[in-house]
């Protein structure tokens, strides 16, 4: 039986705000699936990422940069400075304090690149875990896309760090298509300065288990977030994403727009949206929306989002969240008109996604991802009901 | 000419408490530009008659045959019907998020006729069966069947049965939910594809008011899964002013 869930926003159980941050492996107790930000993630297939004694030297994880003119990328090897925020869970510390250097991709001041920047990302493998950071600054004034590509085998635990300083104006696309049975782990957290924008799209298809959970906050006002995702859970794939988005400044704008596809037995999609807006932050704009989509029995979609407001100054907050089912009827409507069972299916969850597709600005991105996502309804035939 | 030929048909729909017989044994034959209006009670079977020919997968043919020029429709998938020449307006048309009527009809057209259609001709030829349907042109962007009212979802049935011109349409109650305009003018669309394309018409109606504006050739009275009665027009006229209590047995009530 498919079983999906609606759920009106509620504040979760301990205000956002009091959720803890640190660097300190220690502060953070052990996941158990009774804390808020673990209920809905299978522990045991993040297992090895939960603990900084299983992350040990060498680690086979590759890095590859391909960097237009005004990209400029280094790595640093040490501890770095927290520059976006501290780790929010006990995965995101395990990263942090594992990661052995840091890769440092800057857009200096002004420039204004006119190709994406490609960071590719090759897993090391299933033999044993990896932990990586990355650090990508705007700084005042740029410009530019920033492509993360996800690829190989690996159980990996990452930080993702995003600093848009002033005035500039950052979209990151990140693609997470790892091979069947990897294990990925990722904490973004972005600091966006005032009349800055980032735009954060996260891609998420192939890995065994997969969960991102993307932060913002503000260093000043004006400042605005769009987070975008699209995920395609298959039989077995666990795909989680968690977005926070603190409106700590008055007047900055936040959007969130997540669609996922589910298809298969035991595909089970999270997606858990809390935009906090505190008490100073006057003029806030934001609104966020998750919408499922299952294709066949036996996926499950967990939909949440959390709104909490703490100032009544506002701009407008909304938030909206549905899960709906590929059904018979849909497929027998479509087929009386003499659309084939595959065509049709590819109609929907095309539509489905057509307008996040459309907002992916890199066109090698974008026809890969539509590529991919036909590949993947290939799997359905012959696995639907 | 084509003929849409039905023998013997036998249905039956799998529930909780078992298999459920409803069609018990229907006999119909269809020619090409003939209209036949299928009258008859809540529940008797017509619109499981209508999903059965167009291969709704609920639905299990137990006996009998579908026949269209002689190919045998029950060997033949849904999409395949529909390529056939069979058209189902249904009588809850579904939704379809995220998926234009433009997209839409575009797809249905290239499936049915195998082909892309030219461009050029097509948009205009859309545009004017939206025109004389009054479905307003903002409706070409908006997704399938999603928020339409009632009467707009029928319209847009209609709509697909005059571009994509089959050879044989079962309307289910395209007529329910129609104020007096929108009635006359989804009548007019059935009325212009019987004269443009020769369409034949299997026309699923409750009500005598539709068949003023479609004038019938035949009407057959339903009851209990099978065809009880067949006749012209006045046949019709008698149902309205006698209802269905000759064919049911006695005591037997109807709203
Ligand atoms: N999936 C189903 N499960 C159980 N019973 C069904 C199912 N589909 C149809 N039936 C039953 O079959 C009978 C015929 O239904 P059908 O919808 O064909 O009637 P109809 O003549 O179109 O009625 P109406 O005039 O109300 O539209 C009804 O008793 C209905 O309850
Ligand atoms: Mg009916």
């Amino acid at each position: 039986m498919t079983v999906y869930s609606e759920r009106p926003a509620a504040i979760p159980a301990g205000s956002r705000a009091e959720r803890l941050t640190s660097f300190r492996p220690a502060d953070f107790p052990a996941p158990t699936r009774a804390l808020e930000e673990w209920r809905f993630t299978p522990l045991s297939r993040f297992r090895p990422l939960l603990d900084e004694a299983s992350f040990v030297e060498p680690c086979d994880s590759q890095v590859t940069l391909d960097l237009p003119p005004g990209a400029d990328a280094a790595i640093t090897t040490g501890p770095m400075a927290g520059q976006a925020g501290a780790p929010g869970d006990r995965a995101a510390v395990v990263a942090w304090n594992a990661a052995k250097d840091t890769t440092v991709l800057t857009i200096a001041q002004g420039q204004r690149l006119a190709e994406a920047a490609t960071v590719g990302v090759r897993g090391g493998g299933l033999d044993r875990p990896c932990a990586r950071h990355l650090l990508i600054r705007a700084e005042a004034g740029s410009s530019a896309t920033v492509v993360l590509e996800y690829a190989g085998p690996a159980l990996l635990s990452e930080t993702v760090e995003i600093v848009v300083d002033d005035g500039a104006d950052l979209t990151i696309v990140t693609v997470q298509d790892w091979e069947a049975g990897s294990v990925h782990a990722a904490s973004h957290r972005a600091v966006v300065g005032a009349e800055a924008r980032l735009k954060h799209i996260c891609v998420t298809l192939g890995g065994d288990a997969v969960r991102i959970t993307p932060d913002a906050e503000f260093r000043g006002e004006g400042g605005e977030v769009e987070f975008v995702g699209l995920y395609f859970a298959d039989a077995g794939q666990h795909l989680e994403h968690r977005l926070f988005v603190d409106h700590n400044q008055p007047r900055c704008k936040s959007r969130v727009t997540y669609k996922g596809a589910l298809q298969g037995q035991d595909a089970h999609a999270v997606w858990v949206g809390d935009v906090l807006i505190q008490a100073h932050a006057e003029g806030t704009d934001t609104y966020e929306l998750n919408r499922n989509l299952v294709l066949t029995k036996g996926a499950r979609a967990d939909s949440v989002p959390n709104l909490e407001i703490e100032t009544g100054e506002i701009e407008g907050a909304g938030h909206a969240s549905a899960t709906g089912r590929f059904d018979d009827e849909q497929l027998f409507y479509l087929m009386s008109r003499g659309v084939p069972e595959d065509e049709a299916r590819r109609l929907v969850v095309r539509g489905f996604f057509g307008e996040l597709i459309d907002q992916i600005e890199v066109p090698a991105v974008r026809a890969r991802l539509i590529a991919a996502i036909d590949g993947e309804l290939e799997l359905t035939m012959g696995v639907s009901s | 000419m084509a003929t849409l030929e039905i023998r013997d048909l036998h249905v039956m729909v799998e529930t909780k408490e078992g298999d459920k017989p409803i069609l018990r044994g229907v006999d119909l034959t269809i020619n090409s530009g003939q209209t036949h209006a299928i009258m008859g009670p809540n529940g008797s079977g017509k619109s499981t008659l209508a999903a059965a020919i167009m291969g709704h997968p609920r639905y299990t043919v137990t006996a009998g045959t579908i026949r269209l020029d002689g190919a045998d429709v029950l060997e033949m998938s849904v999409d395949e019907r529909a390529r056939a020449g069979l058209f189902l307006a249904m009588q809850y048309p579904v939704e379809v998020a995220g998926v234009s009527v433009a997209n839409f009809l575009r797809t249905a057209k290239t499936a049915v006729a195998g082909q892309a259609p030219a461009l050029r001709t097509w948009g205009k030829e859309v545009k004017t069966a939206m025109d004389n349907l009054r479905i307003d042109a903002a409706f070409a962007e908006r997704s399938v069947n999603e928020g339409f009212s009632g009467g707009e979802k029928k319209r847009h049935e209609i709509l697909q049965l005059e571009l994509l011109k089959p050879k044989f349409a079962i309307l289910d109650e395209t007529d329910s939910g129609l104020d007096i305009d929108a009635l006359r003018v989804v009548s007019e669309g059935v009325n212009r594809a019987l004269e443009n394309t020769d369409v034949g018409v299997l026309l699923i109606t409750h009500y005598t008011r539709i068949l003023r504006y479609i004038n019938p050739d035949y009407v057959h009275v339903f009851v209990d899964g099978r065809i009880a009665e067949e006749g012209g027009p006045e046949l019709a006229e008698r149902l309205e002013t006698e209802g269905y209590v000759r064919y049911l047995g006695v005591g037997a009530t109807m709203n």
